[in-house]
């Protein structure tokens, strides 16, 4: 086997350049979450944090069994939740649709102008949690559903306006190409070719959202927004776990249930 | 040879809901249900004047932010955030990826199965703000709850999608290498970590996003960061600072969906 | 009727699509456009109803110069070009009726289109021309529900809803097997000929054009290299339009398709 000897024995599966920056990388990660780690738990009272196996337990024990009786109470702000995410979710889609149409590279009719502007609306209503529009809601408009449902509605934007005008951005270009050759105008080119397209995707997206709403929903009461969450912190105001429990449980198969229907209604339209 | 004659109106036939009845009965549902929804909101008309005033302070507050007055309170807050979502992200990442695995049906046994699918459906069903709400009473107020918190909600997310992404790799990759008498971790390696590395990091990298915003929500409830910062801030009616820290907010999670993508581009 | 004059295309890349066709096609004539791919036959075909810019020349329909025109009098002018586009083009999740009455866009009012409420002779004539070509009774089904060939026979129908005085023909065969090419081929020719159409078909498949179109003009990177009647394509036409090497490749593969096609015929599949 003498003309074996000149293959090499080391093999690595990057060259080794690329294997440094690799480790580099790897190192400089390291170092920042040790860092971060450094000045994150810099206040952090440790004595608490040694405590807190005891805190659970304690709080644990507390919360079960549940207060039952406690659940004919909470069916009114139940349905109130419900409504502040149906009606949030209709109202974010109705402003989301002409966003997108102005966001999307296809459609809008200034590219210089209006879709900056759009784009900003989405990043914008994006990056800002439906709890924070609530908080600044209930400041403005004042405690109540109202602020609950605009909260929603102004979270939904972004969402349903970001995924709509990717998905506008992706049609099929021959078909809006074969009816702009029929002479039709461009309102008529958006209501043959384009909207046909999207409508799957855009119905998807809704019952998507409203899913997701109805889960932000539940917690909106926290600060003030109406619906099953002025409950939860009415009660945990006065410590009373087992209301504490129930809530929970029941806020649990509300998610489950709507999550069953959104899929059930997906699966309907594609 | 006859003259055909053709109909000369044309009715669009319905596409989702074929009978009449249900359609009707649809529509009627849904009006009957707005109604009673819009009922349920009763509206403070004098308040809502009084809140269109303040509204405009809002405005003018976003338009014109202060970073100044209360810069001190900004960056500390902002500092909390940043350092918690980097940790919470490193860690959450460190635990989903063996509960991921654990919870890939095409690999594990039904037990354990069984027990990393329950951990990922109790932290996906409870919202990160309930979560932190407990956290907090359990180790008080602070940083140190809010990272415990981001960390528990990154394992439902990640490792729910791993596994998913597992469960749908192509087996005939992890046939071949078994077929060579490789062991169970020599397969996860080389049959199962190429085909869902690449998403992974792009998942990682939109959790990163994830936690940053979710890190400016938990404060209000006392789990630190900038969210706590911007409670006082409208508890206070300074809605230019308030501006001033939704506009930081804004730039920041541009900036790191921006870096994401590019990022994302590099490693493919 | 059509008379296009030294016309150009120059892509904003610089890349010269087009260079100084000038081309005339009398009413009633079919045309067939070959050529390799890259020659420019799309781009010519668009450049006709502007979906593609012209960089220069002259476009005239009737009197109209349509490469001057603007957007709304553009509008007017597309209504009387039809176009039957490679893979159909169809809104695939709108009905067949659908479609074909989208042929009508351009003469109605917003309102009318957005209703669905089309003009009864519009319907009518909708419905005669989904008879033509064989898909009555396809009418109320969508457009991905139907075959290849059922396809481009509603795209077919589609551009004759307009009414046009002009069909331009973009690979009307290039999804299609063997066979259903040959029906759609025939189905154009017999349409053309009934209305007196000129028309423009731009097509991949020699043998097929010569078949049945009555000119062919031949375009090798950009320009007319052959004009004439296809009995006049010969062998060294064919060598200065597709470049010797291809084309002795492409006889080979029309050669393997017939003898494919002809072995189906004697077992009896394909008639």
């Amino acid at each position: 086997m003498s003309e074996m000897t000149h293959y090499r024995e080391v093999w690595a599966p990057r060259p080794p350049r690329t294997r440094l920056m690799v480790w580099f990388a790897w190192l400089l990660l390291v170092a920042l979450f040790v860092y971060c780690w450094q000045v994150m738990t810099e206040n952090t009272i440790w004595a608490f944090v040694s405590d807190a196996p005891r805190q659970a337990m304690d709080i644990g024990s507390r919360m079960v069994p549940p207060r039952w009786g406690y659940l004919p109470e909470l069916l009114e702000p139940l349905w109130d939740t419900l409504n502040i995410a149906t009606l949030g979710t209709l109202g974010g889609i109705v402003m989301a649709v002409p966003v997108a149409f102005l966001a999307a590279r296809n459609t809008t009719p200034s590219a210089r102008f209006l879709r900056p502007v759009a784009l900003f609306i989405i990043v914008a209503s994006r990056s800002i949690n439906s709890l924070i529009w609530a908080l600044l809601l209930v400041a403005i408009i004042g405690p109540g559903l109202l602020a609950g449902i605009v909260a929603i509605a102004l979270r939904s934007i972004g969402f349903v306006g970001k995924l709509l005008y990717e998905a506008i951005e992706e049609i099929d270009t021959k078909q809006v190409e074969a009816v702009s050759a029929t002479g039709a105008s461009s309102v008529q080119v958006l209501n043959y070719a384009i909207v046909p397209q999207i409508v799957p995707t855009f119905i998807a997206i809704g019952v998507f959202r409203w899913d997701i709403n109805i889960r932000e929903s539940t917690i909106l009461g926290l600060v003030g927004a109406g619906g099953i969450g002025l409950k939860l912190q009415s009660s945990i105001n006065v410590l009373a776990w087992p209301q504490v429990t129930m809530i929970l449980l029941l806020i649990l198969g509300t998610v489950v249930v709507s999550e069953w229907v959104s899929a059930k209604l997906r699966r309907a339209v594609i | 040879m006859t003259e055909v004659t053709y109909a000369d109106t044309w009715r669009r036939p319905p596409q989702i809901v074929k009978r009449r009845a249900w359609r009707w009965g649809l529509a009627v549902g849904a009006v009957i249900y707005l109604m009673l929804a819009l009922g349920t909101i009763d509206i403070d008309w004098q308040r809502v004047v009084v809140g269109l005033e303040r509204g405009q302070r809002f405005v003018a507050g976003f338009l014109q932010p202060d970073f100044v007055s209360r810069w001190d309170d900004i960056a500390q807050g902002l500092i909390e955030s940043l350092t918690m979502t980097l940790t919470s992200t490193v860690v959450g990442i460190l635990i989903s990826v063996p509960i991921g695995i654990g919870a890939a049906r095409n690999l594990t046994p039904p037990p354990v199965y069984l027990v990393c699918r329950g951990i990922i459906a109790v932290s996906r069903s409870l919202q990160e703000i309930i979560i932190a709400i407990f956290l907090v009473a359990m180790f008080g107020f602070g940083p140190f709850a809010g990272f415990l918190t981001l960390s528990f909600a990154t394992i439902g997310f990640l490792a729910k999608l791993l596994a998913d992404d597992i469960e749908e790799i192509d087996e005939r990759q992890a046939e071949a290498i078994a077929a060579t008498g490789a062991s169970w971790w020599q397969l996860i390696n080389y049959a199962i970590q190429p085909q869902v590395m690449p998403r992974l990091i792009g998942l990682s990298l939109y959790r990163l996003d994830i936690n940053f915003r979710e890190s400016s929500v938990i404060g209000i409830v006392g789990a630190g960061g900038i969210g706590a910062t911007l409670n006082t801030a409208i508890d206070r009616y300074e809605y230019d600072s308030a501006g001033a820290i939704l506009l930081l907010i804004i730039v920041i999670v541009m900036l790191s969906e921006y870096a994401s993508g590019y990022v994302r581009k590099f490693l493919q | 009727m059509l008379q296009i004059d030294s016309l150009s295309k120059t892509y904003r890349t610089g890349d010269k699509a087009l260079t100084d066709i000038s081309l005339s096609v009398p009413k009633g004539q079919i045309v067939g456009l070959i050529g390799p791919s890259g020659a420019g036959k799309s781009t010519l075909i668009r450049c006709i109803n502007r979906l593609v810019e012209p960089t220069e020349g002259r476009i005239l329909l009737g009197d109209s110069d349509l490469a001057r025109l603007g957007k709304r009098p553009l509008r007017r002018q597309r209504r009387r070009i039809g176009m039957i586009f490679q893979e159909y083009a169809l809104v695939e999740r709108l009905t067949v009726m659908e479609n074909v009455l989208s042929g009508r866009l351009g003469y109605v009012p917003f309102w009318r289109s957005c209703l669905r409420r089309f003009e009864p002779h519009d319907v009518r004539r909708a419905y005669a021309l989904l008879d033509r070509v064989g898909l009555l009774q396809h009418a109320d089904k969508r457009a991905d529900a139907l075959s290849g060939g059922q396809r481009q026979r509603v795209g077919i129908a589609r551009a004759l809803a307009q009414e046009p005085e002009l069909l331009l023909v973009d690979e009307p065969t290039a999804s299609l097997d063997p066979k259903t090419s040959r029906q759609i081929m025939r189905l154009l020719t017999e349409i053309c000929a009934e209305r007196k159409l000129p028309a423009i078909v731009n097509i991949h498949d020699v043998p097929l054009a010569c078949q049945f179109v009555q000119r062919v003009v031949g375009l090798s990177a950009g320009k007319v290299v052959f004009d004439g009647d296809p009995s006049t394509l010969d062998e060294t036409a064919l060598s200065t339009i597709y470049g010797a090497d291809d084309w002795h490749a492409m006889q080979q593969e029309s050669r393997d398709d017939d003898e494919a096609e002809s072995a189906l015929r004697l077992v009896g599949v394909g008639t």
